[in-house]
């Protein structure tokens, strides 16, 4: 390059300058690639990934909040695989996930059925279904919690009206399997209207023909549903129940301002109880050994969207 | 999904059918919204007295608890700090992820793939497996308690998100349009902001609206990294610092869970279907 450029002078011809070359490097693909490529990496590496690795570092030292502490091995492990609160968390954890997701995914393909049919009003009526996705979380949870208010519940109202509940009705956010029962609820309530848009965009995507050939067949509406609808439908519901099995098993905000993992930490998932421990009662330590518990999770998923879906 | 040609009876069977199994859900998803508005307009000894019907105001409308907001609490100061905080950790990752989103999506390097994967498990990453370093990581950086630990955390999330959903769009751009810039001698740089990203604009709106949403309605960061008030988001405000000792009010409360939710509902009604086609394409956090 240098002989070039000199090369090039004593023949008298220009010779590129300082920001030209610097220009024509940064033209080159790969050169170019990079550049734009680093803000992003950059972030990932000091915001994402090394939090993790410290995550690791607390889960194996008795750091508490403003005292670092030494490294002690497996010992936070220990400690909460012994603790009776965390064992109802694991528990706990794997039947909200499993209950609020199958609800999830019944309702969201029964949902999405229904819109799919020709309405008056069709965007309208969307766009009413998809609210509780879009408001923030914390704030229509406070609202569910003045609904199953233990003493102005409007849901118990309403029931013992309709006959359904002698009065006064449950205690919903004070008693263990009533206040699991209203956390789940209220998941279900936030997450429907994210299965029923996409699998309604699946639904939209299957030809027509395919139903007409079905009903040719002498196929009735649940044949149709049975050999035409779910089948097709299998890679967008993989994609949404995956999708949400992660973040429903990671939850936060709902049982946090919910419950706040009550009564008597009967209610906690794994992102509560660490933030319980970890920031309320300054355990570090055992705070990121008990949310590092998210992480096996994570991983599946990781591995099963990787593996199945993205190669699609 | 009705095929051939059906009778006017069984027409009208079908919708019924139709509404009569779409209002329940309808209700479902929209009274807590309700309720809400019936609540922050209803005054105290109706909202308190167990033979009131709670589905009703039936003692007068009254706006006490929405002026007690605006007068005797900083939620204001809350609002301001959210608007702050969404708008500028959301334009900057817009920023990031349109160059992240162009070079993943078009151009070819060593470790493209490699890349790609690791901003799609980024994506997956929930924010609550990392809140606790990450509160440490902004002590560290001192910006702890100040509305900067959000800006700078923010990102984590909306980077790998955008970038994934831009990815999708930048795709669907013919290459010839491209090529032919770079042909007539447009540098890289200009190819992507002249010619490249005007055919984007629907993915880039997109991105923009998901960013603020997402920003606006974060919980746990914005619980965890910031303890004085005035400090604090219109999410996080409300949901911890109206409530006093351990009482609710709820007038106060409902009026200000439907005043910090306003911005988000005014983007929504305008922008459905960006929101609509956004969640399709990019199957977001849900």
């Amino acid at each position: 390059m240098a002989v070039g450029s000199r090369v090039l002078e004593a023949a008298g011809l220009v010779r590129p300058g300082r920001l030209a070359r610097i220009r024509e490097w940064w033209e080159q693909e790969h050169v170019f690639s990079y550049g734009l490529i680093l803000p992003a990496l950059l972030l990932i590496v000091c915001l994402v990934a090394y939090p993790f690795a410290m995550a690791i570092y607390f889960s194996l030292s008795d750091y508490w909040v403003g005292s670092p502490g030494k490294f002690t091995g497996l010992q936070n492990f220990r400690d909460i695989l012994g603790n009776e609160i965390f064992q109802r968390t694991v528990y706990n954890s794997f039947v909200f996930t499993s209950i609020a997701v199958a609800f999830k995914t019944v309702l969201g393909i029964w949902l999405a059925m229904l819109l799919f049919r020709s309405f008056r009003f069709k965007r309208l009526i969307r766009g009413a279904v998809l609210l509780p996705w879009v408001i923030p979380t914390a704030l229509s949870t406070l609202a569910w919690v003045w609904m199953f208010d233990s003493l102005y519940s409007v849901v118990n109202w309403t029931a013992i009206r309709l006959g359904i509940m002698s009065p006064p009705g449950p205690n919903w956010l004070g008693m263990p399997n009533y206040a699991m029962t209203a956390v789940i609820a209220v998941n279900v309530w936030r997450g429907l209207p994210f299965f029923a848009i996409i699998v309604l965009a699946g639904l939209v995507s299957i030809p027509r023909e395919y139903y007409e050939a079905a009903a040719v067949d002498g196929a009735g509406s649940w044949g149709r549903f049975r050999h035409v609808t779910l089948p097709l439908l299998k890679p967008v519901l993989a994609v949404v129940i995956l999708f949400s099995t992660i973040f429903t098993f990671a939850d936060f905000n709902i049982v946090r301002v919910l419950t706040r993992g009550g009564p008597v930490n009967t209610t906690h998932l794994f992102a509560t109880l660490a933030y319980q421990v970890g920031l309320d009662g300054g355990n570090l330590g055992q705070g990121a050994a008990i949310s590092l518990f998210l992480f096996p999770m994570l991983a599946a998923i990781v591995f099963l969207q990787l593996r199945y879906i993205r190669k699609e | 999904m009705d095929v051939g040609v059906r009778s006017r009876g069984a027409r009208i069977r079908s919708a019924a059918f139709g509404y009569a199994n779409v209002i329940p859900f309808i209700c479902f998803a929209l009274f807590p919204f309700y309720y809400m508005v019936i609540t922050s307009l209803k005054n105290d000894a109706e909202l308190y007295d167990l033979k009131a019907v709670p589905f009703l105001i039936q003692t007068g409308v009254i706006t006490d608890h929405y002026r007690y907001l605006l007068a005797k609490t900083e939620f204001l100061t809350w609002m301001k700090n959210s608007f702050i905080i969404s708008v500028v950790s959301t334009s900057v990752s817009l920023v990031v992820s349109i160059l992240a989103g162009y070079s993943l999506a078009r151009l070819r390097f060593r470790g493209v793939n490699a890349f790609g994967t690791a901003v799609f498990i980024t994506y997956l990453v929930p924010p609550t497996l990392l809140f606790l370093p990450l509160s440490q990581v902004v002590v560290w950086l001192g910006i702890s308690d100040t509305i900067w630990a959000l800006i700078v955390t923010y990102p984590t999330f909306l980077v790998p998100f955008s970038t994934w959903l831009l990815m999708g769009y930048f795709r669907t751009i013919p290459k010839e349009v491209e090529e032919c810039a770079l042909v007539d001698g447009a540098s890289r740089m200009q190819t992507l902001i002249r010619v490249v990203l005007p055919m984007a604009v629907p993915g880039v709106v997109c991105a923009a609206l998901f960013g603020f949403t997402l920003t606006w309605n974060e919980f746990t960061y914005a619980l965890t990294f910031i303890s004085q008030s005035a400090n604090k988001t219109a999410v996080v405000g409300v949901t911890a610092d109206l409530i006093r000792g351990d009482i609710y009010y709820w007038g106060s409360l409902m009026a200000g869970a439907i005043l910090a939710s306003l911005p988000i509902v005014v983007i929504y009604v305008f922008f459905l279907d960006y929101y609509v086609s956004g969640l399709t394409a990019g199957a977001v956090k849900g």
